[in-house]
């Protein structure tokens, strides 16, 4: 036991001395944070709208009023004909995302055709905006034909009134906070341990502990300690900036994602001791963590792209990666608030996980050098 | 008992079954200093990590301190102190954690046996608030020395402990040697400097993972069985030239400023070489006759 402090300790002011990584590892996570807070959010707001109107009448003033007023949309009006405004060049300055065009005698055909065109040209270099805004176009344009058309014949009227739970605004924040706990705990304690431990090998130093009453398993232990401590301090600060500048709620138990977070941790852990195991470099090493479990991470959990829609294949693969389980776990904890019971699936998935890491890592323990 | 027990040892490596030790046979004495003295690339590393139980060998057995090093590894893993060629201790731990945290792992302090690393310690105790990776190379050596020494082991094997260290703190190191092999500590220490093999009691002269020699520093000098004269010259590669062209009888090559020149003297005079190398070279060379030390021994071997 007195070992263990001792190297537990030595492990400590490993990671403290080494001021520039760990200032990354603290600051890591508040940087994630708030880059895509403000500045990766896919929320629109204020987009600018270039409206061309060649109808100048009254229906045509009323919908470009009604555009204008969403929150979504500012409008910006170009009159008369479309020679003296070049829509391509406009397009390809790249500050125009979206531009609609109003045809001339646009009320006259409503009122007298009873049907009127109208024609949106959208950016859509980036797919996921482009239909964002036309949606959000379209449906400001329903609105206008409802509010003003309703004294014409229509014989029915379904109306869905949709009602958005637990996340009424749909704000983008409850998507990825949980995802940057995940990101953040899986580079902190898989690259991490992985790193540090073969680090030992790459200096020599290894040989000296396995040639010593210590026990190796234990070298490996004691050398994840500290990233645990170090990611329950991460955990504290993703989830403080969560609930305080992003605005999340905090619906569930405190306790309940403290533990599971720490069952995300340790599995985490176990699968840096496992890298560690299996590589004798520190960049061969750190390639494996980031593209065996980063990328996957990223690309497979559900945070960035919805698992829903991926090919079946995928949807397989991505049961294996534990950030898409702690994903949901933290969202249903945080947000939906929900209890033990209702995520033992994900932490049966987590805890097989960490199972067949460990005893991978045992299975590959080398008592000696080759 | 023997310290050390080596009875058949191979280790091969990869597909092509390269062989980085060969069959060794050797004991080692208790209380000897053993020296392992070869090129880089001669086995010494592999044949130091069988010996701590870091490789298993191939084929063959050996004992340290009585005990089997497939079998009772574990137990000898509490007994026996090593320090690798490439040891760099924590480089951002003080000398004295770096020494306390080797203490503590191997279940001993630095008051229970200062005794033994007193007059090492000494030296460095002066510098013990700077960080490892900012000694010289021969602090950091007695520094290791000091790390593999704490737990008092019965035996040592130190593998290339003075490569890259200046010549008065290599000096120091093998003093310091003397003074632990007067403990009782049996010492294996490899080395690729010949000068460092005659302050060993025993030497082993290793190439290609075989054992050329092994004796007693002086036997091995002493069965050196030609005749060995130096010569001074400022033109070492003509000079070479000159005498490999001019007999197969002898064998030349160099050594410092000089260039050696081993011969058997029933069948070539040294006078003869004399005036060989007067007429090519210069008017003013001679030859004088020198004991051969353990270089030319090896180098003698090396052609047999």
């Amino acid at each position: 036991m007195k070992q263990f402090m001792a190297f537990v300790k030595k492990e400590f002011v490993h990671v403290l001395r080494d001021r520039k990584t760990l200032l990354i590892l603290i600051g890591m996570p508040i940087m994630q944070i708030l880059l895509f807070g403000f500045a990766m959010s896919n929320e629109i707001k204020e987009t600018k709208v270039v409206i061309v109107d060649q109808a100048i009448d009254n229906s045509s003033a009323k919908l470009v009023a009604r555009i204008d007023a969403s929150e979504y949309f500012d409008a910006e009006i170009r009159d008369l004909t479309i020679t003296d405004f070049n829509i391509e060049a406009a397009f390809k300055k790249g500050d125009l995302k979206i531009l609609l065009i109003i045809p001339p005698s646009f009320e006259s055909h409503i009122l007298h055709e009873g049907s009127a065109q109208l024609r949106i040209i959208a950016d859509a270099s980036d797919p996921n905006t482009a239909s964002l805004l036309t949606t959000y176009l379209t449906s400001i344009i329903q609105d206008f034909q409802k509010d003003n058309l309703s004294i014409q014949t229509i014989p029915y009227n379904i109306e869905p009134e949709v009602r958005m739970i637990y996340n009424p605004q749909l704000l983008s924040a409850h998507n990825f906070v949980p995802g940057v706990m995940a990101l953040v705990l899986m580079l902190v304690c898989v690259m991490m341990t992985a790193i540090t431990i073969v680090r030992e090998k790459e200096l020599g130093t290894m040989e000296v502990l396995l040639v010593s009453p210590y026990k190796p398993a234990l070298v490996m232990i004691s050398k994840a300690v500290p990233y645990l401590a170090l990611s329950w301090i991460n955990l504290i600060t993703i989830v403080l900036l969560g609930v305080f500048v992003m605005g999340l709620p905090f619906n569930g138990s405190i306790l309940l994602l403290f533990v599971e977070s720490t069952l995300f941790i340790l599995t985490c852990l176990t699968i840096g001791i496992f890298i560690s195991n299996i590589t004798s470099s520190q960049q061969v090493a750190m390639l494996i963590s980031l593209m065996g479990m980063m990328l996957p991470t990223v690309l497979l959990s559900g945070f960035v792209f919805p698992l829903e829609n991926m090919p079946k294949l995928l949807q397989w693969i991505s049961n294996v990666i534990p950030a898409r389980w702690y994903y949901v776990i933290v969202k249903d904890i945080m947000i939906k608030g929900t209890g033990f019971m209702d995520i033992l699936k994900e932490t049966l998935a987590l805890l097989t996980i960490t199972a067949f890491f460990f005893i991978m890592s045992i299975k590959k323990f080398k008592q000696r050098l080759a | 008992m023997s310290a050390i027990e080596v009875k058949g040892i191979s280790k091969w490596y990869g597909k092509q079954k390269q062989i980085a030790v060969n069959s060794l046979t050797f004991e080692v004495k208790k209380g000897e200093v053993f020296g392992l003295i070869g090129p880089d690339g001669a086995g010494k590393t592999s044949l130091f990590r069988i010996l701590t139980t870091l490789l298993l060998p191939d084929s063959g057995n050996a004992r340290v301190d009585g005990l089997d090093v497939v079998k009772d590894f574990r137990e000898i893993r509490n007994r026996i102190g090593y320090m690798p060629g490439r040891f760099s201790l924590y480089q951002d731990l003080t000398v004295e954690e770096n020494l306390n945290f080797f203490a503590t792992i191997f279940g001993t302090s630095i008051e229970e046996n200062y005794n033994l690393i007193r007059e090492i310690y000494i030296q460095l105790e002066p510098f013990k608030e700077r960080r490892a990776g900012k000694l010289s190379g021969g602090m950091k050596q007695k520094l290791a020395l000091c790390c593999a020494l704490i737990h008092k082991p019965t035996v040592l094997f130190l593998d290339e402990p003075t490569t890259g260290v200046d010549p008065v703190s290599r000096k120091e190191f093998w003093e310091m040697l003397g003074r632990l092999k007067d403990q009782g500590i049996t010492i294996m220490v490899s080395t690729p400097y010949m000068d460092e093999a005659a302050k060993c009691d025993r030497i082993a002269l290793i190439q290609k993972g075989d054992i050329l020699a092994i004796d007693t520093p002086e036997n091995i000098i002493n069965s050196f069985p030609e005749k060995l004269y130096r010569v001074q010259t400022e033109d070492t590669g003509r000079m070479l030239k000159i005498l490999s062209e001019y007999s197969s009888g002898l064998y030349a090559y160099a050594s410092g400023e000089y260039v050696h020149i081993a011969f058997n003297d029933n069948l070539i005079s040294p006078q003869e070489i004399t005036i060989v190398l007067r007429e090519h070279i210069s008017s003013e060379v001679s030859p004088e006759e020198i004991r051969p030390n353990i270089e030319d021994c090896f180098i003698h071997l090396l052609r047999a």
